[in-house]
């Protein structure tokens, strides 16, 4: 059965460095969450605490609203993908799969079965009798998440699994693990750094940076509405703009920059704060007249094609780079370099957000 | 210790702290320490030991110094303690076969880890590793039959008429040397050649390419690189030379005595295990020392010696 | 390389291989010498009546079936004690872990007359001071078992530390993630894993006993041991019947260094194929 599982205020510190700061989050019975952040943020720690092998310094870890303070790892009803997946090498495929049935005292036959029944939902059928060091990487991977689907567990945790993959190969996979989950209904915790694979697993994202949780939102929300600058600029690209913010009126603010006051949204709790406008490059629009607000002039330096879409980089009098991205369906002309432009956007479509939520 | 208990549970941790400490407490540590005590009582029927004649004293390390015999350095004669001058061939002839067993296995070594084929090399190991699968005692025991005056050697060099008289090889300590030789050897290959191993080729290639005699690419580039697996094997050889017993009671000579044969014959001949002690821990006390010097000379930890 | 010196390098491998392999043929050959005295010069014809005498050699018998029993012993113990040390010392880290390593590897260097007579002396004093009779306090070849252990059980640490230092510590988390007991995870995961390093770690600890003569010679108390045995032969008067023993050992260790060979052969083999069967697949999936 799949469960809730709560993190309420888990702190966790290797000796003076504190590696994951008071973290909040309510993970809903068979969702799929991810957590998302750079190398070091602290995602691979929550995860090793949520599976057991270090236990948190501070606040309480509860499965199914079952604190879980003091449970060693095999007594949790959490299963572990391992980033370099961590295959028994000495046991052929089927042995691995069963190996968790194995260790509760299942016999020979029933595991057997079970196994091969897996290797069905993973889609690997035949390979029970083969050993590990047989298969290529999207099957080690299948195996992998057999194995920890034999044990039924509530919660599947995945440390970066498909890191290891080629392109094609990682989304494929993507696309797979998205329907084992849907298929068996089990709650997926997965971390990842790469948030093209967040977005498009996910129900939910946990953003983190430095130990912190930026925002928890679905990936809509994370890629449209992020709420600092640092889940702006992790999650997609963005065009920034320094200044000072003036007048608020109904959510949106003026915004005092050196190309003139620019207009955009502004969340309640962003007042007071250093602020940054953040608009992306697929709203930025190129236009040969200027804008009614937001318009700054700029000249096309570059073109770059990137097959879906075309980058168009403009340069403003003062210098400042500003990227406008148009889609490759022809319904736009593609500008030559060196053109005067006016470079806006619609003020809906930009923030002001506040920096990183960090420690002081 | 709670890595330990994390990574194993409480009962295998207990279960394998128990067991090295029975190993390194039982069997090492106490023994030495009953040595060490030992060696300086005197030599009491067992009904007075513990009674007012079992005292602490030199007396058995004393002994080292009785029975001075004459000897000549350079035609000047001096007068020097058997036993010491026994200890000082010991060591001095140990230091020939380690330097030996170095000229034999250096060559051999770099052979095996850079020029031969890769696919033939367990092959040549699993050859090298026969003989050490023998027992030492026959295979010192093989070259007594091989040195003997009438025995194969002299009738191969008589034959291909390399000397014109059979030639008496197991004379003063060369049988000794020879056998101890021959019975070390692979213990300085081995360190030897997976030092060797860890050089990078290019290394070996480039100094080539830049103009470097093989000597000079040995000595600047391949010997410093291979010196904690020299290190290694010099004091491996070293030890088991000085402490070897078999080789040199069966190989030995009228004229040659190894420093372990007196300490056997306190053991077994005079049953005075006591002064066996003694000499045993000074055994022990100058191969340390020597190790040591050794180790900090060639700025090698004994933590890098393994095989 | 020069082709000369290729050569000239073969050569002097090829010379010290006959140098380590001589005088065990020369031990052999004298084994069938219809000649008194152990040698293969004078030539005085083929005979098997040393193996006769061998085998109703009624002391060697005893002392050779002495030394196989201590051998195992002495195998058993090293391997149980040196696998428990190699994993500790791979587990810890730190000024400790240096310790212990340093104590256990200088327990190779020790001298083996240090070893024999420290053992023979610390049992003895033991019973004396306990006043008891008990067999373990006297000499004999339990203590020899001791000692042996003493410095052998480092050999075994050290071929298993080896073979632990490759072995991915994620496999056991992984074991334990899946629920497995600690037991469990040791008598599935690690152990099996070690086991080419325990055999070969039993093995050497088996034929170190056998030749070990320092320590056998100090605590054996009255029994005799196949280098005891053999040792007192030169000394006190020799005939090739130990050649021939000699022989048979020769060649017990010739063809078990073969079969280990052909083995070793055989799985590089199965390795091989097993590897090209993912380079194969893995092709597959990146032609998607």
């Amino acid at each position: 059965m799949s469960a809730k599982i709560d993190l309420e205020n888990v702190s966790c510190d290797f000796g003076s460095f504190r590696a994951v700061d008071n973290a909040n989050v309510s993970i809903e019975p068979g969702e799929f969450f991810s957590f998302l952040g750079p190398s070091g943020c602290g995602k691979t720690t929550i995860l090793r605490m949520i599976s057991g092998f270090i236990e948190p310094t501070e606040g309480a870890i509860k499965i199914g609203g079952k604190d879980m303070r003091g449970q060693r790892p095999n007594q949790r009803p959490t299963a572990l993908i391992f980033q370099n997946l961590a295959l028994f090498p000495l046991m052929p495929v089927w042995e691995n799969i069963s190996f968790g049935l194995e260790v509760r005292g299942v016999d020979k036959a029933t595991r057997r079965k079970k196994a091969e029944e897996l290797l069905e939902l993973v889609d690997l059928m035949g390979a029970a009798d083969k050993m590990v060091s047989q298969l290529s990487g999207g099957q080690k991977q299948r195996v992998a998440i057999a194995r920890a689907l034999a044990v039924e567990p509530s919660v599947m945790l995945l440390d970066e699994p498909l890191s290891a993959l080629d392109l094609k190969l990682r989304q494929h996979m993507r696309a797979e693990l998205r329907a084992i989950q849907k298929r068996t209904g089990v709650t997926f915790i997965y971390i990842t750094h790469d948030q093209g694979e967040a977005l498009a697993m996910s129900d939910r994202i946990g953003v983190m940076s430095q130990g912190r949780i930026q925002q928890i939102a679905n990936p809509r929300d994370i890629y449209n509405a992020p709420i600092n600058g640092f889940v702006a600029g992790f999650v997609g690209e963005n065009n920034i703009f320094e200044g000072k913010s003036g007048a608020v009126a109904a959510g949106m603010a003026g915004f005092d920059t050196a190309y003139g006051t620019l207009r955009a949204r502004i969340n309640d709790d962003a007042k007071g704060s250093a602020l940054r406008l953040y608009v992306r490059p697929e709203h930025t629009l190129l236009s040969a007249a200027k804008a009614e607000e937001n318009s700054i002039p700029v000249a096309v330096s570059e073109v770059s094609f990137e097959g879906a879409f075309i980058s168009i980089l403009c340069h403003s009098d003062d210098g400042k780079l500003i990227v406008a991205e148009l889609r490759n369906d022809g319904s736009a002309t593609v500008p030559d370099i060196g053109t005067k432009l006016h470079a806006s956007f619609d003020a809906a479509r930009a923030a002001l957000l506040p920096d990183a939520n960090v420690r002081g | 210790m709670n890595d330990l208990i994390r990574r194993y549970g409480v009962t295998i941790t207990a279960l394998m702290c128990l067991l090295v400490a029975f190993w390194l407490v039982m069997l090492v540590v106490v023994p030495n320490i009953t040595l060490f005590e030992q060696s300086f009582r005197p030599y009491l029927p067992v009904v007075d030991v513990g009674g007012p004649k079992d005292v602490y004293s030199l007396r058995n390390y004393a002994k080292v110094f009785d029975g001075s015999i004459e000897r000549s350095f350079f035609g000047i004669p001096y007068m020097i303690p058997v036993h010491v001058m026994t200890f000082g061939l010991t060591i001095w002839y140990s230091i020939v076969v380690t330097v030996a067993c170095f000229a034999l296995a250096y060559p051999l070594a770099f052979f095996m880890a850079k020029i031969a084929n890769p696919k033939s090399l367990p092959t040549l190991l699993l050859l090298l590793f026969i003989p050490l699968w023998v027992s030492e005692v026959l295979r010192a025991f093989a070259w007594w039959i091989i040195l003997a005056f009438k025995g194969p050697l002299n009738a191969l060099l008589l034959a291909i008429g390399a000397i014109d008289e059979p030639v008496r090889w197991i004379v003063g300590y060369d049988g000794v040397v020879i056998g101890l030789t021959y019975a070390y050897v692979l213990f300085m290959l081995f360190p030897i050649y997976n030092a060797i191993s860890s050089l990078d080729t290019n290394q070996i290639e480039a100094a080539d390419d830049l103009g470097a005699p093989w000597w000079k690419i040995h000595l600047r580039v391949v010997l410093p690189h291979a010196k904690p697996g020299i290190a290694s094997g010099c004091v491996m050889v070293f030890m088991l030379s000085a402490g070897s017993l078999l080789v040199p009671s069966i190989l030995g000579s009228t004229t040659s005595q190894w420093f372990t044969q007196t300490i056997d014959q306190w053991f077994k001949d005079a049953l005075d295990w006591n002064t066996a002690s003694a000499y045993a821990f000074i055994l022990l006390l100058l191969c340390t020392v020597f190790v040591s010097i050794a180790l900090k000379v060639f700025n090698v930890k004994l933590s890098d010696i393994a095989k | 390389m020069h082709k000369l010196r290729m050569n000239l390098a073969r050569l002097y491998m090829g010379l010290f291989l006959v140098f380590m392999i001589a005088p065990l043929a020369v031990m052999s050959g004298a084994a069938f010498n219809d000649n008194r005295l152990p040698s293969i010069v004078p030539w005085k014809g083929w005979t098997s009546r040393w193996f006769e005498a061998m085998i109703n050699d009624d002391r060697m018998m005893v002392a050779f079936g002495n030394t196989l029993v201590v051998a195992v012993a002495v195998a058993v113990l090293a391997v149980i004690v040196g696998t428990a040390s190699a994993i500790l010392i791979n587990s810890i880290s730190g000024r400790v872990r240096t310790l212990l390593y340093s104590m256990m590897i200088s327990t190779i260097l020790i001298p083996g007359v240090v070893i024999g007579i420290s053992t023979m002396i610390l049992w003895t004093k033991m019973g004396n001071a306990m006043g008891t009779e008990f067999f373990l306090f006297n000499p004999g070849l339990h203590l020899s078992v001791l000692g042996q252990v003493s410095y052998i059980a480092a050999m075994v640490m050290l071929l298993v530390l080896a073979r632990l230092q490759s072995f991915d510590a994620g496999l056991e988390e992984a074991a334990l993630d899946l629920g497995a007991s600690h037991a469990q995870v040791l008598r599935r995961i690690l152990l099996p894993y070690l086991y080419p390093a325990i055999g070969a770690g039993g093995a050497v600890a088996f034929f170190q006993s056998i030749e070990n003569y320092n320590v056998t010679q100090f605590t054996r108390g009255g029994m005799d041991t196949l280098t005891v045995y053999v040792f007192s032969m030169v000394r006190s008067g020799v005939t090739p019947a130990i050649n021939a023993l000699a022989f048979l050992l020769i060649m017990v260790t010739l063809v078990l260094a073969l079969i280990y060979e052909i083995n070793r052969r055989r799985l590089a083999r199965v390795e091989a194929e097993r590897e090209a069967e993912a380079r194969r697949a893995t092709a597959l999936e990146e032609a998607i």
